[in-house]
């Protein structure tokens, strides 16, 4: 962000908000609801992050409940669901960035080079427009289109003479199974930025290398993907950023409390729901929470500073 | 100028000749996208069809593109239920009263961070930005909500703790620096203060933004399940989204699916049928496939603005 300011003259923060409070006081007043609602609902939380230290206790609070130092890190990384749950989210993420960003880019130059205006404008409307059906709707369908008796899909492969597969009772074919649905949901949707890319490159480039005898799959090859690039690596950096962060509206809404799934569909969002609804070790739960918290914050500060390094252009802040 | 000369470039492309491969290729991405695109419509179709199939038309050959044997007896069963217009009024309260309370905050706190004198703006953006880097998680929040502010089984709890969006006020404050400094300036000089230039003449000019980030707050007030699930009990019924309601039934289908096949037979019962599952849907979500054609243009704005640098 603008931190170029800051640093420059650091110290003259507080010196900055009197002058604005002084001279621009009805901007500070623009500012007040949006800092109020900040400091209630995304800072006053991390207050209760303390009860990752604590054996929290309902009936005597924060701050009456005993210290147990590191207990709840040390119970929770000796478990089976530390590297369970910490490598689901890792790969099911990893798989879903690369899936989404190579399918968008796919679809972003097939609509680029469709020469129809009324088929490009109609495909595109129907490829974007599964991004905003909820998880808990997709999640119904399916159960639809996956059920073993009478599913859809079930009956296409028995129609074809082929096995039936028991979805709900296979955990192995779950990551493809929700990398596709994640394709399905935001390929079509993440085609939209690579998209207005294509549209403002430059054309007469195009026709240049067109009239030297270029064929459209080296002008692809050799112009559309390369100044694609830049804007690949922007967004994936930030989607590395969030790979600690599981999609728990997709897979609580999916999987969830099927416990033969877990194998390969637990992640750390829906592990701690779990931990916080079901047990009643708090405690633990915001241990794992922060645990996350934290990964997070050193994969995106990490990843940023790396692109800074290769690409300066690219880097977020 | 330009304009002509990428007019000649458009009438050379088309006389350049195809090759071969190119011409393969061409039908590569007509046949790629076309499959792409059915795949992504027929599930719509589906619901749609078997919402409008007889039950047990729908037991015995499952779900089909076309209804086998027509019947609107799974709407009757929502029109009747009372969880579905009752669900229908707290979704529609809080998305409307939601996307309000959140246009305001935001277009208040954006505009301030877009002023150019306004001195504290950077420290303001990073107090923010740093929200997106690090938060609370899921447990610190669920207990501020429980033990501190007590919002659960309430309807504002649906609202409160979703005003603010960090990203959706970058963006908004993006839509903002777009507009020409002079315009609040030749405003100041005659005298307006802050809050009446942003009311009076900023947002009239920035309309396509409020549409933008207004969209994007209404979508998710619309889809909201989340915060019922972690804060409203079922004692409190009558605060229950759309979305939540599909996601309950979704999790007594799941239920059942688990249960070995005695006990699904006791609970088949309480079931909702395949037919009135997909009715709630189509009722469900029907409202924003209907507006989709009209508000498309805005979220590929919104995004287009979101890859520009703040």
């Amino acid at each position: 962000m603008k931190s170029k300011h800051t640093t420059k003259k650091r110290g003259g923060v507080l010196e900055g908000i009197r002058y604005d409070i002084k001279h621009n006081p009805y901007l500070c007043l623009l500012c007040l609801p949006a800092i109020i609602w900040f400091c209630i609902f995304a800072y006053s939380p991390l207050v209760y992050l303390l009860a990752a230290f604590k054996k929290y206790q309902a009936t005597k609070g924060l701050w009456g409940s005993d210290w147990v130092g590191l207990k709840n890190f040390e119970a929770f990384f000796g478990s089976d669901a530390f590297f369970r749950v910490t490598f689901n989210t890792i790969f099911l993420n990893a798989l879903f960035i690369v899936a989404t960003m190579f399918f968008s880019i796919l679809i972003a130059i097939a609509l680029s080079e469709v020469g129809n205006r009324l088929f490009k404008k109609v495909t595109q409307s129907v490829v974007i427009l599964p991004h905003f059906i909820s998880w808990t709707v997709i999640a119904l369908l399916c159960e639809a289109l996956l059920k073993t008796q009478n599913g859809f899909i079930n009956n296409i492969l028995v129609s074809f003479g082929m096995e039936k597969i028991n979805f709900y009772q296979d955990a192995s074919v779950w990551p493809v199974l929700l990398t596709v649905l994640r394709i399905w949901q935001g390929a079509g949707y993440g085609s939209i930025v690579y998209l207005a890319t294509i549209a403002g490159l430059d054309q007469e480039m195009f026709e240049a290398a067109r009239v030297d005898g270029a064929t459209r799959g080296q002008c692809i090859r050799y112009l559309t993907l390369p100044l694609l690039k830049s804007t690949a690596v922007m967004l994936f950096i930030m989607n590395i950023g969030k790979i600690f962060n599981g999609d728990f509206g997709m897979i609580y809404n999916l999987v969830g409390t099927n416990s033969m799934l877990y194998r390969t569909t637990d992640v750390i969002d829906t592990y701690v729901y779990r931990m916080l609804v079901e047990s009643t070790n708090i405690g633990q739960s915001a241990a794992v929470s922060l645990y996350q918290s934290i990964m997070g914050f050193v994969i995106v500060m990490a990843s940023n500073a790396l692109t800074k390094k290769l690409d300066p252009d690219s880097a977020l802040f | 100028m330009a304009k002509q000369i990428s007019e000649q470039a458009m009438a050379a492309k088309s006389k350049i000749k195809m090759t071969p491969a190119d011409r393969v290729l061409n039908g590569f991405f007509y046949l790629f996208i076309t499959v792409f695109a059915v795949i992504c419509l027929i599930p719509f179709i589906l619901v749609v069809s078997s919402s409008l199939t007889q039950e047990q038309a729908l037991t015995t050959y499952g779900y089909s593109l076309w209804p086998k044997e027509f019947s609107l007896d799974a709407y009757k069963l929502v029109m009747v239920s009372a969880d579905i217009p009752n669900a229908y009024l707290v979704t529609i309260f809080i998305t409307i009263g939601g996307t309000v309370l959140s246009m305001l905050f935001t277009c208040a706190v954006s505009y301030a961070l877009s002023v150019k004198n306004f001195k504290s703006r950077s420290v303001l953006a990073l107090f923010i930005y740093f929200t997106m880097l690090f938060n609370g998680g899921l447990v610190a929040t669920y207990l501020l909500i429980t033990k501190t502010l007590v919002l659960q089984n309430t309807i504002w709890v649906l609202i409160f703790p979703s005003i603010c969006n960090a990203w959706n006020i970058l963006l908004m404050r993006n839509f903002f620096n777009g507009i020409p400094d002079s315009l609040a300036e030749s405003a100041k000089i005659d005298g307006a203060n802050d809050i009446v230039i942003l009311f009076k003449i900023i947002l009239p000019i920035s309309l396509p933004g409020i549409a933008t980030i207004g969209l994007f707050y209404a979508l998710s007030y619309w889809n909201e399940w989340y915060k019922c699930l972690l804060y409203i009990d079922s004692s409190h019924s009558q605060y229950y989204t759309l979305q939540y309601l599909i996601q309950r039934i979704l999790r007594q289908v799941n239920y059942a699916a688990n249960q070995p096949a005695e006990a699904v037979g006791l609970s088949a019962v309480s079931l909702p049928t395949y037919a009135y599952r997909m009715a709630t849907i189509v009722v469900s979500t029907g409202p924003i496939i209907l507006l989709y054609p009209f508000l498309q243009k805005y979220f590929v704005q919104g995004l287009t603005v979101g890859s520009v640098k703040g």
